[in-house]
Protein backbone atom coordinates (compact mmCIF):
# COMPACT_ATOMS: atom_id res chain seq x y z
CA UNK A 1 0.00 0.00 0.00
CA UNK A 2 1.53 3.29 -1.22
CA UNK A 3 1.35 6.17 1.50
CA UNK A 4 -0.33 9.56 0.64
CA UNK A 5 3.32 11.17 0.34
CA UNK A 6 4.06 7.95 -2.45
CA UNK A 7 0.98 8.77 -4.06
CA UNK A 8 1.31 12.82 -4.04
CA UNK A 9 5.29 12.15 -6.15
CA UNK A 10 3.53 9.45 -8.57
CA UNK A 11 0.81 12.15 -9.43
CA UNK A 12 3.30 14.86 -9.33
CA UNK A 13 5.46 12.42 -12.08
CA UNK A 14 2.53 12.10 -14.09
CA UNK A 15 1.70 16.09 -14.12
CA UNK A 16 5.17 16.51 -15.42
CA UNK A 17 4.90 14.38 -17.76
CA UNK A 18 1.71 15.00 -19.70
CA UNK A 19 0.98 18.62 -18.56
CA UNK A 20 4.72 20.13 -17.70
CA UNK A 21 3.73 20.72 -13.83
CA UNK A 22 6.70 21.58 -12.17
CA UNK A 23 6.67 18.32 -9.46
CA UNK A 24 7.65 21.41 -6.63
CA UNK A 25 4.23 22.83 -7.34
CA UNK A 26 2.31 19.47 -6.77
CA UNK A 27 0.51 19.42 -3.15
CA UNK A 28 -2.47 17.84 -2.15
CA UNK A 29 -3.98 21.29 -1.60
CA UNK A 30 -3.40 22.61 -5.22
CA UNK A 31 -6.65 22.36 -7.34
CA UNK A 32 -5.69 20.94 -10.74
CA UNK A 33 -7.30 23.49 -13.15
CA UNK A 34 -6.55 26.53 -10.93
CA UNK A 35 -3.50 25.60 -9.87
CA UNK A 36 -1.87 24.25 -11.61
CA UNK A 37 -3.10 24.81 -15.51
CA UNK A 38 -4.12 21.39 -15.90
CA UNK A 39 -7.20 21.65 -18.98
CA UNK A 40 -10.05 19.18 -19.36
CA UNK A 41 -7.99 16.98 -21.90
CA UNK A 42 -4.91 17.09 -19.88
CA UNK A 43 -7.29 15.88 -16.88
CA UNK A 44 -8.06 12.67 -18.86
CA UNK A 45 -4.21 11.71 -19.74
CA UNK A 46 -3.60 12.58 -15.53
CA UNK A 47 -6.83 9.68 -15.08
CA UNK A 48 -5.59 7.36 -17.45
CA UNK A 49 -2.12 7.24 -16.38
CA UNK A 50 -2.96 7.13 -12.53
CA UNK A 51 -5.54 3.89 -13.22
CA UNK A 52 -1.92 2.46 -14.73
CA UNK A 53 0.02 4.01 -11.80
CA UNK A 54 -1.44 2.95 -9.03
CA UNK A 55 -3.95 0.20 -10.29
CA UNK A 56 -6.68 1.46 -9.64
CA UNK A 57 -10.16 2.40 -11.55
CA UNK A 58 -11.20 5.95 -11.95
CA UNK A 59 -14.70 6.26 -13.59
CA UNK A 60 -15.75 9.57 -15.30
CA UNK A 61 -18.24 10.47 -12.94
CA UNK A 62 -15.93 10.20 -10.06
CA UNK A 63 -13.28 12.90 -12.10
CA UNK A 64 -15.26 15.69 -11.66
CA UNK A 65 -14.90 15.37 -8.01
CA UNK A 66 -11.53 15.20 -7.72
CA UNK A 67 -10.86 19.00 -7.69
CA UNK A 68 -7.49 18.76 -5.77
CA UNK A 69 -4.24 16.54 -5.67
CA UNK A 70 -5.91 15.66 -2.18
CA UNK A 71 -8.55 14.56 -4.15
CA UNK A 72 -7.15 12.60 -6.05
CA UNK A 73 -4.66 11.20 -3.64
CA UNK A 74 -7.60 10.34 -1.20
CA UNK A 75 -10.06 8.69 -4.08
CA UNK A 76 -6.70 6.78 -4.52
CA UNK A 77 -5.87 5.76 -1.23
CA UNK A 78 -8.93 4.33 -0.88
CA UNK A 79 -9.92 2.61 -3.57
CA UNK A 80 -6.42 0.72 -4.86
CA UNK B 1 -7.13 42.39 -62.25
CA UNK B 2 -7.19 44.27 -59.17
CA UNK B 3 -5.11 47.31 -58.28
CA UNK B 4 -4.59 45.88 -54.68
CA UNK B 5 -0.64 44.88 -54.92
CA UNK B 6 0.38 41.99 -53.31
CA UNK B 7 4.17 41.59 -51.20
CA UNK B 8 5.90 38.74 -49.56
CA UNK B 9 7.32 40.52 -45.72
CA UNK B 10 8.37 37.04 -44.39
CA UNK B 11 9.44 33.59 -44.92
CA UNK B 12 9.92 30.76 -42.54
CA UNK B 13 10.67 26.97 -43.14
CA UNK B 14 12.14 23.44 -41.81
CA UNK B 15 12.38 21.47 -44.55
CA UNK B 16 14.94 18.25 -45.04
CA UNK B 17 17.62 20.64 -46.37
CA UNK B 18 17.68 22.56 -43.09
CA UNK B 19 15.84 23.85 -40.01
CA UNK B 20 15.38 27.53 -41.41
CA UNK B 21 15.12 29.18 -44.52
CA UNK B 22 18.49 30.65 -44.39
CA UNK B 23 20.08 26.90 -43.93
CA UNK B 24 17.76 25.52 -46.65
CA UNK B 25 18.90 28.18 -49.28
CA UNK B 26 22.38 27.63 -48.59
CA UNK B 27 21.96 23.98 -49.13
CA UNK B 28 19.77 24.46 -52.40
CA UNK B 29 22.28 27.27 -53.68
CA UNK B 30 25.59 24.24 -53.14
CA UNK B 31 23.17 21.52 -54.78
CA UNK B 32 23.23 19.36 -51.51
CA UNK B 33 20.71 16.30 -51.32
CA UNK B 34 18.37 15.86 -47.90
CA UNK B 35 17.57 12.20 -49.03
CA UNK B 36 18.78 9.68 -47.11
CA UNK B 37 17.99 5.50 -46.22
CA UNK B 38 15.39 5.34 -43.53
CA UNK B 39 16.76 3.20 -40.50
CA UNK B 40 13.93 2.88 -38.91
CA UNK B 41 12.76 -0.93 -37.87
CA UNK B 42 9.61 -0.57 -40.23
CA UNK B 43 11.23 0.35 -43.13
CA UNK B 44 13.22 -3.17 -43.69
CA UNK B 45 10.02 -4.17 -45.32
CA UNK B 46 9.33 -1.53 -48.02
CA UNK B 47 9.96 -1.53 -51.20
CA UNK B 48 10.90 2.07 -51.02
CA UNK B 49 13.91 2.26 -48.01
CA UNK B 50 14.36 6.16 -48.23
CA UNK B 51 13.19 9.40 -47.96
CA UNK B 52 14.22 13.27 -47.29
CA UNK B 53 13.51 13.51 -43.32
CA UNK B 54 13.59 16.78 -41.58
CA UNK B 55 17.26 18.32 -40.67
CA UNK B 56 16.25 19.74 -37.21
CA UNK B 57 14.10 18.04 -35.28
CA UNK B 58 10.45 19.64 -34.01
CA UNK B 59 11.87 18.45 -30.38
CA UNK B 60 15.08 20.76 -30.92
CA UNK B 61 12.69 23.86 -31.19
CA UNK B 62 9.23 23.39 -29.44
CA UNK B 63 8.65 22.93 -26.01
CA UNK B 64 8.12 18.69 -25.06
CA UNK B 65 4.56 19.65 -23.62
CA UNK B 66 3.42 21.53 -26.57
CA UNK B 67 4.40 18.71 -28.69
CA UNK B 68 2.99 15.89 -27.16
CA UNK B 69 -0.31 17.40 -28.32
CA UNK B 70 0.49 18.45 -31.89
CA UNK B 71 0.90 16.19 -35.07
CA UNK B 72 4.24 16.08 -36.39
CA UNK B 73 2.80 18.20 -39.17
CA UNK B 74 1.01 20.75 -36.80
CA UNK B 75 4.51 21.10 -35.08
CA UNK B 76 6.70 21.44 -38.55
CA UNK B 77 3.69 24.62 -39.32
CA UNK B 78 3.66 26.24 -36.49
CA UNK B 79 7.66 26.30 -36.15
CA UNK B 80 7.74 27.55 -40.06
CA UNK B 81 5.51 30.39 -39.12
CA UNK B 82 6.99 31.49 -36.37
CA UNK B 83 9.95 32.22 -38.22
CA UNK B 84 8.36 34.05 -41.00
CA UNK B 85 6.15 36.01 -38.42
CA UNK B 86 9.63 36.91 -37.03
CA UNK B 87 11.34 37.51 -40.31
CA UNK B 88 8.38 39.90 -41.26
CA UNK B 89 9.15 41.88 -38.29
CA UNK B 90 5.73 41.68 -37.03
CA UNK B 91 5.46 40.60 -33.76
CA UNK B 92 5.46 43.91 -32.36
CA UNK B 93 4.10 46.00 -35.03
CA UNK B 94 0.99 46.41 -33.36
CA UNK B 95 -1.36 44.35 -36.22
CA UNK B 96 -5.03 44.22 -35.48
CA UNK B 97 -5.75 40.54 -35.09
CA UNK B 98 -8.90 41.02 -36.65
CA UNK B 99 -6.93 41.78 -39.96
CA UNK B 100 -4.71 38.83 -39.72
CA UNK B 101 -5.71 35.76 -41.69
CA UNK B 102 -4.34 32.15 -41.78
CA UNK B 103 -4.37 30.25 -45.51
CA UNK B 104 -2.89 26.89 -44.69
CA UNK B 105 -3.01 23.82 -45.51
CA UNK B 106 -1.07 19.88 -45.58
CA UNK B 107 -2.03 17.31 -47.96
CA UNK B 108 -2.69 14.43 -46.14
CA UNK B 109 -2.99 15.84 -42.44
CA UNK B 110 -2.34 14.08 -39.27
CA UNK B 111 -1.59 10.59 -40.71
CA UNK B 112 0.92 10.02 -38.24
CA UNK B 113 -1.59 10.23 -35.01
CA UNK B 114 -4.14 8.68 -36.87
CA UNK B 115 -1.79 5.79 -37.18
CA UNK B 116 -0.12 5.82 -33.76
CA UNK B 117 -3.55 5.89 -31.87
CA UNK B 118 -5.35 3.15 -34.68
CA UNK B 119 -2.45 1.16 -33.49
CA UNK B 120 -2.48 1.88 -29.80
CA UNK B 121 -6.23 1.09 -30.00
CA UNK B 122 -5.70 -2.12 -31.36
CA UNK B 123 -3.54 -2.97 -28.37
CA UNK B 124 -4.35 -1.34 -25.17
CA UNK B 125 -8.18 -0.49 -26.32
CA UNK B 126 -9.62 2.59 -26.66
CA UNK B 127 -9.17 3.99 -22.97
CA UNK B 128 -5.82 4.58 -24.14
CA UNK B 129 -6.76 6.48 -27.12
CA UNK B 130 -5.37 9.52 -26.34
CA UNK B 131 -7.71 12.78 -26.18
CA UNK B 132 -5.53 15.23 -27.73
CA UNK B 133 -6.24 12.55 -31.10
CA UNK B 134 -8.89 14.48 -32.92
CA UNK B 135 -7.44 18.18 -32.82
CA UNK B 136 -3.69 15.98 -33.52
CA UNK B 137 -5.34 14.76 -37.08
CA UNK B 138 -7.62 17.13 -38.50
CA UNK B 139 -6.64 18.42 -41.79
CA UNK B 140 -7.36 22.19 -40.60
CA UNK B 141 -4.86 21.54 -37.61
CA UNK B 142 -2.01 23.11 -38.80
CA UNK B 143 -3.98 26.33 -39.62
CA UNK B 144 -5.57 26.53 -36.49
CA UNK B 145 -2.25 25.79 -34.42
CA UNK B 146 -1.09 28.89 -36.48
CA UNK B 147 -3.35 30.96 -35.96
CA UNK B 148 -3.65 30.29 -32.24
CA UNK B 149 0.03 31.20 -31.73
CA UNK B 150 -0.37 34.20 -33.73
CA UNK B 151 -3.63 35.43 -32.84
CA UNK B 152 -5.00 35.07 -36.08
CA UNK B 153 -8.81 36.36 -35.77
CA UNK B 154 -9.55 37.31 -39.41
CA UNK B 155 -9.96 33.43 -40.36
CA UNK B 156 -8.09 30.71 -40.24
CA UNK B 157 -8.38 28.89 -44.02
CA UNK B 158 -7.14 25.13 -44.23
CA UNK B 159 -6.75 23.87 -48.23
CA UNK B 160 -6.05 20.70 -49.26
CA UNK B 161 -5.28 19.92 -52.38
CA UNK B 162 -2.46 17.24 -52.59
CA UNK B 163 0.89 18.13 -53.65
CA UNK B 164 -0.92 21.51 -55.32
CA UNK B 165 -1.77 22.56 -51.46
CA UNK B 166 1.19 24.92 -50.66
CA UNK B 167 0.71 26.92 -53.89
CA UNK B 168 -3.04 26.68 -53.36
CA UNK B 169 -2.89 28.46 -49.74
CA UNK B 170 -0.87 31.74 -51.53
CA UNK B 171 -2.84 31.47 -54.31
CA UNK B 172 -6.13 32.31 -51.52
CA UNK B 173 -3.93 34.54 -49.42
CA UNK B 174 -3.74 36.73 -52.69
CA UNK B 175 -7.31 36.64 -53.01
CA UNK B 176 -7.66 37.21 -49.39
CA UNK B 177 -5.94 40.14 -49.81
CA UNK B 178 -7.16 41.85 -52.48
CA UNK B 179 -10.92 41.17 -51.29
CA UNK B 180 -9.58 43.20 -48.71
CA UNK B 181 -10.40 40.73 -46.08
CA UNK B 182 -7.25 40.90 -44.40
CA UNK B 183 -4.32 42.99 -44.14
CA UNK B 184 -1.64 40.51 -44.01
CA UNK B 185 -1.74 36.16 -44.30
CA UNK B 186 0.23 33.36 -43.26
CA UNK B 187 0.29 31.10 -46.03
CA UNK B 188 1.58 27.69 -46.79
CA UNK B 189 1.95 24.32 -46.10
CA UNK B 190 3.46 21.48 -43.97
CA UNK B 191 3.79 17.77 -44.52
CA UNK B 192 4.98 15.08 -42.20
CA UNK B 193 3.76 11.04 -43.70
CA UNK B 194 7.23 9.69 -43.39
CA UNK B 195 5.57 6.15 -42.41
CA UNK B 196 5.14 3.26 -43.52
CA UNK B 197 1.39 3.07 -44.72
CA UNK B 198 1.50 6.23 -46.85
CA UNK B 199 5.03 5.01 -48.75
CA UNK B 200 3.42 1.58 -49.03
CA UNK B 201 0.30 3.14 -50.49
CA UNK B 202 2.11 5.43 -52.86
CA UNK B 203 4.51 2.74 -54.11
CA UNK B 204 2.04 0.47 -54.61
CA UNK B 205 0.88 3.47 -57.00
CA UNK B 206 4.88 3.04 -58.69
CA UNK B 207 5.29 6.42 -58.17
CA UNK B 208 8.20 6.12 -55.73
CA UNK B 209 11.78 5.44 -56.68
CA UNK B 210 13.26 2.52 -55.52
CA UNK B 211 16.59 3.53 -55.56
CA UNK B 212 17.38 2.21 -52.01
CA UNK B 213 21.34 1.53 -52.60
CA UNK B 214 21.60 5.48 -53.80
CA UNK B 215 19.45 7.64 -51.82
CA UNK B 216 21.16 11.05 -53.06
CA UNK B 217 20.84 10.13 -56.45
CA UNK B 218 17.23 8.48 -56.30
CA UNK B 219 15.01 12.32 -57.11
CA UNK B 220 16.44 13.39 -60.74
CA UNK B 221 13.52 14.87 -62.73
CA UNK B 222 13.75 15.21 -66.28
CA UNK B 223 16.64 12.92 -66.10
CA UNK B 224 16.52 9.43 -68.49
CA UNK B 225 16.94 7.33 -65.34
CA UNK B 226 14.31 8.93 -63.31
CA UNK B 227 12.31 6.27 -61.64
CA UNK B 228 9.62 7.92 -59.13
CA UNK B 229 9.59 10.82 -56.53
CA UNK B 230 11.49 10.55 -53.01
CA UNK B 231 9.07 11.30 -50.50
CA UNK B 232 10.13 14.44 -48.56
CA UNK B 233 8.88 16.35 -44.95
CA UNK B 234 8.70 19.54 -43.98
CA UNK B 235 6.66 23.07 -43.85
CA UNK B 236 7.08 26.49 -45.28
CA UNK B 237 5.50 29.86 -44.44
CA UNK B 238 4.89 33.12 -46.10
CA UNK B 239 3.85 35.97 -45.13
CA UNK B 240 1.78 37.94 -47.20
CA UNK B 241 0.76 41.39 -47.16
CA UNK B 242 -0.89 44.24 -48.85
CA UNK B 243 1.89 46.41 -50.23
CA UNK B 244 0.62 49.63 -49.06
CA UNK B 245 0.44 48.54 -45.24
CA UNK B 246 4.07 47.20 -45.71
CA UNK B 247 5.04 50.22 -46.91
CA UNK B 248 3.48 51.86 -43.81
CA UNK B 249 5.28 50.12 -41.56
CA UNK B 250 8.57 50.00 -43.32
CA UNK B 251 9.24 46.71 -43.74
CA UNK B 252 11.62 44.84 -45.71
CA UNK B 253 9.87 43.31 -49.19
CA UNK B 254 11.80 40.06 -50.56
CA UNK B 255 8.90 40.40 -53.91
CA UNK B 256 5.72 40.56 -55.40
CA UNK B 257 3.40 38.04 -55.41
CA UNK B 258 1.98 39.07 -58.89
CA UNK B 259 -0.46 36.57 -59.57
CA UNK B 260 -2.23 33.07 -59.58
CA UNK B 261 -3.71 30.72 -61.69
CA UNK B 262 -5.70 27.91 -60.74
CA UNK B 263 -7.13 25.13 -62.73
CA UNK B 264 -8.60 21.58 -62.45
CA UNK B 265 -7.99 18.97 -65.07
CA UNK B 266 -11.20 17.05 -65.27
CA UNK B 267 -8.94 14.05 -66.32
CA UNK B 268 -8.06 11.75 -63.82
CA UNK B 269 -8.03 10.99 -60.25
CA UNK B 270 -3.93 10.44 -60.49
CA UNK B 271 -2.70 10.79 -63.74
CA UNK B 272 -1.23 13.56 -64.96
CA UNK B 273 -2.54 14.99 -68.77
CA UNK B 274 -0.02 14.41 -70.41
CA UNK B 275 -0.68 17.47 -72.32
CA UNK B 276 -0.52 19.51 -69.68
CA UNK B 277 -3.53 21.40 -70.45
CA UNK B 278 -5.01 21.67 -67.03
CA UNK B 279 -1.43 23.31 -66.47
CA UNK B 280 -1.13 25.32 -69.52
CA UNK B 281 -4.27 26.65 -68.74
CA UNK B 282 -3.34 28.39 -65.09
CA UNK B 283 -0.03 29.43 -66.33
CA UNK B 284 -1.36 31.43 -68.57
CA UNK B 285 -4.04 32.60 -65.97
CA UNK B 286 -1.13 33.49 -63.51
CA UNK B 287 0.67 35.47 -66.10
CA UNK B 288 -2.12 37.15 -67.47
CA UNK B 289 -3.49 37.76 -63.48
CA UNK B 290 -0.28 39.50 -62.87
CA UNK B 291 -0.25 41.98 -65.90
CA UNK B 292 2.55 40.37 -67.95
CA UNK B 293 3.43 38.30 -70.91
CA UNK B 294 4.88 34.96 -71.13
CA UNK B 295 8.37 36.77 -72.62
CA UNK B 296 8.32 38.57 -69.04
CA UNK B 297 9.04 34.88 -66.93
CA UNK B 298 12.39 34.11 -67.18
CA UNK B 299 12.36 31.50 -64.46
CA UNK B 300 10.48 28.64 -63.32
CA UNK B 301 10.45 26.15 -60.55
CA UNK B 302 9.10 23.44 -62.11
CA UNK B 303 6.54 21.18 -60.28
CA UNK B 304 9.02 18.45 -61.89
CA UNK B 305 8.56 15.52 -59.20
CA UNK B 306 11.11 12.89 -60.95
CA UNK B 307 8.09 10.72 -62.53
CA UNK B 308 8.39 9.52 -65.45
CA UNK B 309 4.96 11.11 -67.61
CA UNK B 310 4.52 14.30 -65.31
CA UNK B 311 8.07 15.57 -65.85
CA UNK B 312 7.84 15.76 -69.81
CA UNK B 313 3.84 16.81 -70.05
CA UNK B 314 5.13 20.36 -67.56
CA UNK B 315 8.20 20.93 -70.35
CA UNK B 316 5.21 21.07 -72.81
CA UNK B 317 3.10 23.11 -70.50
CA UNK B 318 5.71 25.55 -70.08
CA UNK B 319 6.77 26.17 -73.96
CA UNK B 320 3.19 26.45 -74.96
CA UNK B 321 2.03 28.73 -72.03
CA UNK B 322 6.09 30.82 -71.65
CA UNK B 323 8.15 29.69 -74.26
CA UNK B 324 11.32 28.35 -74.57
CA UNK B 325 13.34 31.12 -72.97
CA UNK B 326 13.19 30.84 -69.04
CA UNK B 327 15.52 28.90 -67.16
CA UNK B 328 13.98 25.94 -65.20
CA UNK B 329 14.72 24.08 -62.17
CA UNK B 330 13.23 21.31 -59.96
CA UNK B 331 14.31 22.14 -56.49
CA UNK B 332 12.51 18.26 -55.35
CA UNK B 333 16.21 17.24 -56.79
CA UNK B 334 17.84 18.22 -53.66
CA UNK B 335 14.82 18.40 -51.21
CA UNK B 336 12.75 15.10 -52.16
CA UNK B 337 8.75 16.29 -53.00
CA UNK B 338 7.30 17.51 -49.51
CA UNK B 339 3.73 16.40 -51.05
CA UNK B 340 1.12 19.20 -49.98
CA UNK B 341 4.28 21.42 -48.63
CA UNK B 342 5.89 21.58 -51.81
CA UNK B 343 4.19 24.83 -53.32
CA UNK B 344 5.13 26.31 -50.21
CA UNK B 345 8.91 25.45 -49.70
CA UNK B 346 9.29 26.17 -53.39
CA UNK B 347 7.62 29.49 -53.59
CA UNK B 348 10.01 30.63 -51.39
CA UNK B 349 12.99 29.36 -53.36
CA UNK B 350 11.47 31.14 -56.03
CA UNK B 351 11.57 34.23 -54.71
CA UNK B 352 14.72 33.87 -52.98
CA UNK B 353 16.34 33.11 -56.72
CA UNK B 354 14.56 36.31 -57.61
CA UNK B 355 15.69 38.23 -54.92
CA UNK B 356 19.55 36.92 -55.30
CA UNK B 357 19.87 36.99 -58.87
CA UNK B 358 20.51 33.16 -58.57
CA UNK B 359 18.69 29.94 -59.77
CA UNK B 360 19.36 26.75 -57.42
CA UNK B 361 20.69 23.64 -59.47
CA UNK B 362 19.14 20.59 -60.61
CA UNK B 363 21.06 18.32 -59.18
CA UNK B 364 21.10 14.32 -60.96
CA UNK B 365 20.23 15.76 -64.22
CA UNK B 366 23.28 13.42 -65.60
CA UNK B 367 21.40 12.13 -68.98
CA UNK B 368 18.96 14.78 -69.53
CA UNK B 369 15.28 12.88 -71.33
CA UNK B 370 15.53 13.70 -74.95
CA UNK B 371 12.79 15.36 -75.01
CA UNK B 372 13.57 17.96 -72.46
CA UNK B 373 14.31 20.93 -74.88
CA UNK B 374 14.19 23.78 -72.21
CA UNK B 375 17.41 25.02 -70.27
CA UNK B 376 17.56 23.92 -66.77
CA UNK B 377 20.22 24.94 -64.21
CA UNK B 378 21.85 21.26 -64.14
CA UNK B 379 23.93 20.31 -61.51
CA UNK B 380 25.53 23.70 -60.42
CA UNK B 381 23.47 26.58 -59.15
CA UNK B 382 23.25 29.41 -62.09
CA UNK B 383 23.46 33.21 -61.55
CA UNK B 384 20.49 34.91 -63.99
CA UNK B 385 18.68 38.54 -63.87
CA UNK B 386 15.10 37.31 -63.51
CA UNK B 387 12.59 39.75 -63.18
CA UNK B 388 9.70 37.75 -62.77
CA UNK B 389 9.32 33.73 -61.95
CA UNK B 390 6.78 31.11 -61.75
CA UNK B 391 6.39 28.53 -59.40
CA UNK B 392 4.12 25.42 -61.04
CA UNK B 393 2.48 22.92 -58.67
CA UNK B 394 -0.13 19.88 -59.50
CA UNK B 395 -2.15 17.55 -57.32
CA UNK B 396 -3.46 13.77 -57.75
CA UNK B 397 -6.70 15.18 -58.06
CA UNK B 398 -5.93 17.31 -61.14
CA UNK B 399 -5.25 20.35 -59.13
CA UNK B 400 -3.20 22.82 -61.32
CA UNK B 401 -1.80 25.95 -59.41
CA UNK B 402 0.53 28.54 -60.86
CA UNK B 403 2.23 31.58 -59.01
CA UNK B 404 4.17 34.55 -60.33
CA UNK B 405 6.39 35.98 -58.05
CA UNK B 406 8.06 39.60 -59.16
CA UNK B 407 10.86 41.67 -58.26
CA UNK B 408 9.72 44.68 -56.55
Amino acid sequence: MATREEITSGLAEILEEVAGVNPEDVAEEKSFTDDLDVDSLSMVEVVVAAEEKFGVKIPDNEVQNLKTVGDAVTYIEANH
Amino acid sequence: MSNVDVVVTGLGATTPLGGDVASTWDAMLAGRSGVGPLTQEWAGQLPVRIAAQLAVEPSEVLERVRLRRMDRAEAMAVIAAKQAWADAGLADSGLDPDRLAVSYGTGIGGAITLLEQDDILEQSGPRRVSPHTVPMLMPNGPAAYIGLELGARAGVRAMASACATGAEAVALGLDLLRAGRADVVVAGSTEAVVHPLPIAGFASMRAMSTRNDDPEKASRPWDKNRDGFVLGEGAGALILERADHAAARGARVYARLAGAGITSDGFDIVQPDPECRGGIRAMRMAIQDAGLTGADIHHVNAHATSTPVGDMGEIKGIKAAIGTHPILTSTKSMSGHLLGAAGALESIATILALRDGIIPPTINLDEPDERLDLDVAAHKARPAEIQAAMNNSFGFGGHNVALVFARV
